[in-house]
This record gives structure tokens, sequence and C-alpha cells, in this order.
């Protein structure tokens, strides 16, 4: 196994963790902007995992799929935030 | 040589990624854990696509990556920041250790708008 196979194994289990970690604070988050940090949180590292992925099985068509992650995460966050802070506005 | 250094790339944005997990799960309060994630995850996710780029060495590839890489690091301030301020207004509590809240008194309660 030459170094580059064995880094994108050690990768893929490092970014599979955090994902686990982050789903837990989705779960248990006190406050709804917490879940909000996790999903935000989790579709960036999301992206990661796309691009090592793509490695892994010599595919780069799964790269557009990070693009369009992007796009949806700040969409996603913006649009949770503004509707979070118009409900305490009076 | 290439191989070396996008392995060497790959391995440091995933424990930045880790280090940035680690940081939402062990930060006590709100905003100390949006200051751990924001930039340990950017900065995660950066070297793994220089990494990945660096590996296939098309030129689809690395245009792809960099639009990632520039739209990332352009939105994850705004979106901490949008946060941030719904947070403060929705009244998410403070770790009561943080002695310093710049904030308090400066906005109006109702409007959201600076004195």
């Amino acid at each position: 196994m030459s170094f580059i196979e064995l880094s994108i194994q050690i990768a893929i289990g490092l970014i599979g963790f955090s994902l686990i970690i982050i789903f837990y604070r989705i779960l248990a988050g006190p406050s709804t902007e917490d879940r909000i940090v996790a999903l935000d949180l989790l579709t960036s590292n999301a992206i990661a995992f796309i691009a090592v992925y793509s490695l892994q099985t010599g595919s780069i068509k799964f790269l557009d799929v990070g693009i369009i992650f992007a796009l949806i995460s700040f969409l996603g966050t913006v649009a949770f935030s503004f509707y979070l802070e118009r409900r305490t506005r009076k | 040589m290439i191989e070396l250094v996008s392995g060497i790339l790959i391995l440091l944005g995933a424990l930045l990624i880790l280090v940035s997990a680690i940081g939402i799960i062990r930060m006590p309060d709100l905003f100390t854990r949006m200051s751990a994630t924001t930039k340990a995850s950017t900065l995660g996710i950066g070297l793994v696509l220089i990494g990945t780029s660096f590996f296939w060495g098309d030129l689809g590839i690395i245009v792809r990556s960099i639009a990632i890489i520039i739209f990332l690091f352009l939105t994850a301030p705004v979106a901490a920041h949008i946060i941030g301020k719904a947070a403060y207004f929705d009244k998410v509590p403070i770790w009561d250790k943080t002695h310093i809240d710049e904030l308090k008194g400066k906005y109006d309660e109702e409007s959201h708008e600076l004195k």
C-alpha cells in the first residue's frame, strides 16, 4: 500500500469520525442556533469527504456535488438565521 | 513526489477537520463553538481540496477546487456573523466565564438597531 492510499484511508476515517461527532451536536444542541452551526459544519465537512472519496474511487464527477453543497449550505444558514432574527424583532 | 505532497496535505486537512469537530463538542457555549468551527474547518477543507487538485493535476479539477475554496472563504465569515447576530438577539446563554460583552446596552432590544 503506497503512502497516498494509506493517507486516503486515514483521512476517510478521520472525516467520518468527525461527521459522527457533529451529528451528535445536531441531535443534542441546546439551542436552535447550535443546530444551525452544526448543520453548516456538517455540510462543509461533507465537501471534504466528497473530495477524498473522489480520490479513492478515481472518479472526478463528485466534485461538482461539492460546489452545489457549498451553495446550499450558505443559503440554508442565511435563511435559518434570517427567520430566527426576525422572530425576536418587534 | 506529487503523491507525497498531496497525501500530506490531505492528512493535515483531515486533522484540522477533526479539530473543528472536537471543538464543536467540547466548547462551552455557542460563540466559542463558532470561533472553533469556522476557522479550523475552512482551513481543513481548503487543504483537502488543494491536495486533491495536486493529485489529479487536471485543469478542470483545479478550477473547481479553487471555486469551492474561494466560495467557502467568502461565505463562512458572513454566515458566522449572521448566526452570531441571530443568537445574540435570541438570548442564547453566554458562558459564565466570559467577562466582556461589548454589545450589552448598545443595541435597541425592539428594533435591533444600533443606538
